[in-house]
């Protein structure tokens, strides 16, 4: 019996279905089954990331709708053996056309076959967040440290912690500028943590590659020397249960403005 | 001939109390009442007598008081202070319980989160901002307050507000506001604060200390030894 991990920010454009891509990548790269559920009906574009548009033939409307059986609809990633699907979003119709109980249903019998379903949630609280979150029994919080994505998260945080037989949700910080963050020009890691107050299960850095990467249809987690493919690839083993420490942020050198700060008594 | 009065008539310094009988009719009450109050016509004389009516063990609807002062104040020189009664509906105990506690709750109200309470708010946690917390009474908070309270909610001027740490987006009590300056330095407010509405009705920003002066009802501690 899988786990099926929501993952939701509240705000649009923090990262959600770069997370999910990458996410499913590097667990199945952990040689775990994976599925990704696409819930943006209307506006899909997971399996854009994931470079699987042109082999769609069904989609999650068409499964809820009895048109075809759940194993058709799924697209195989080629790059693996078998151990990475994606079930994509309907792009012709809207959220209201899946109902949160047509939504449980299918979740719980993606669990029969894989050990991850990630499902990755679109932007908002309405309908397509409510269908997202229903199946699933764990959840990942998605931001950016920017006021706003970090507002949203709470929000969401709250009617997470609301939600029945789910657990408590874990957070990721992604599109972490150090330089900015150093500066004080933007939120630090502690204070985003600090003021959601729930577990932090990763940070991601921002990077041009990733949106490389996308463009060409390839998550970053494919390549093993990129920090922020590293730090997806820590990610899945944290949410495999190992303890991984944090990345550093900035590559080696404790820098000046932290030594500036230890020396002056304040907390980096 | 009556074996028993329904009313009975007492005088105290501090004027008339009419003592009613609980165990009979209610109309046989009202038309004794009447009779009686017909009775001390004639008896005026210059200043106004307050009037007391004690109704005993007997539930009074708000219709029944209002027929009962009617009554009494026919007469020009009686003045309905209080109609008393030993009783109330389980609603208005429980309404005045609820009014009168402390609810606490342990946790983080959240962006979107609303909390409110009829009575004293003790929330053991943050409220973050976007987040509301709204007490018919008083708000107390032991952690950080970034979001919104609403102190006094149902109209409470004596209300307060006090924090831990605040640093609150807006402050309501009763029907005041105050916003919060539009950033905080980060040395300010470390120690925990209360706030008040002040004699020209604005919300006020205080140590706590102030307290226990301007709103020494806040304290229900009662008996036992104060050391120290």
């Amino acid at each position: 019996m899988g786990e099926a991990i929501v993952i939701t920010s509240g705000k649009g454009g923090v990262g959600k279905t770069t997370t999910s891509a990458n996410l499913g990548t590097a667990l199945a790269l952990q040689e775990k089954k994976v599925c990704l559920v696409d819930t943006d009906i209307g506006l899909r574009n997971l399996d854009v990331v994931m470079g699987l548009e042109n082999r769609i033939i069904y989609d999650l409307v068409d499964v809820v709708e009895g048109r075809c059986k759940i194993h058709q609809a799924l697209v195989k990633d080629k790059r693996f053996n078998d151990l990475l699907y994606l079930l994509p979003a309907a792009q012709t119709t809207d959220k209201s056309a899946v109902q949160p109980e047509q939504m449980k249903k299918l979740v719980d019998e993606l669990k029969q076959d894989f050990d991850y379903i990630l499902i990755d949630c679109p932007a908002g609280i309405e309908q397509g967040y409510k269908n997202a979150v229903v199946g699933a029994n764990k959840a990942i919080v998605v931001t950016t440290p920017e006021k706003s994505a970090v507002r949203d998260a709470d929000r969401v945080i709250g009617l997470l912690e609301k939600e029945e037989g789910m657990e408590p949700p874990k957070l990721i910080i992604n599109r972490i500028r150090s330089h900015m963050m150093q500066q004080g020009d933007m939120l630090d890691v502690d204070e985003v943590a600090a003021h959601l107050s729930i577990e932090l299960l990763g940070i991601v850095a921002d990077d041009d590659e990733v949106i490389k990467s996308a463009h060409n249809g390839e998550p970053i987690a494919h390549n093993p020397n990129n920090r922020v493919s590293i730090a997806y690839r820590n990610i899945a083993r944290r949410v495999l249960g190992e303890s991984v420490p944090l990345q550093q942020l900035e590559d080696s050198k404790d820098g000046f403005f932290t030594r500036l700060k230890k020396f002056f008594g304040v907390r980096s | 001939m009556k074996t028993k009065q329904n009313v009975v008539i007492k005088g105290t310094k501090d004027g008339l109390t009419l003592h009613l009988n609980d165990k009979c009719a209610f109309n046989e009450l009202l038309e004794e009442l009447k009779e009686k109050m017909d009775a001390v016509n004639g008896q005026e004389h210059g200043s106004i007598i307050t009037v007391t009516v004690q109704a005993g063990n007997r539930y009074l609807l708000d219709e029944d008081i209002k027929e009962i002062t009617e009554l009494i104040s026919q007469r020009e020189h009686l003045a309905v202070e209080a109609v008393k009664s030993n009783v109330m509906t389980m609603e208005e105990a429980i309404r005045w319980k609820e009014e009168s506690e402390v609810v606490s709750y342990t946790g983080r109200i959240r962006s979107g989160q609303v909390l409110e309470v009829p009575g004293d708010l003790l929330l053991i946690g943050d409220v973050n901002p976007g987040g509301t917390v709204r007490a018919g009474r008083n708000i107390f908070v032991l952690g950080t307050l970034k979001g919104v309270a609403h102190a006094g909610c149902y109209g409470d001027d004596e209300a307060v507000i006090a924090a831990g740490r605040m640093m609150p987006s807006q402050l309501r009590i009763s029907r005041y506001l105050n916003r919060a300056p539009d950033r905080y330095e980060e040395e300010e407010s470390l120690e925990t604060e209360c706030a008040y509405i002040d004699d020209s009705n604005q919300i006020v920003v205080d140590r706590l200390q102030v307290l226990k002066h301007l709103r020494p009802d806040i304290s229900t501690f009662k008996g036992g030894n104060h050391v120290g």
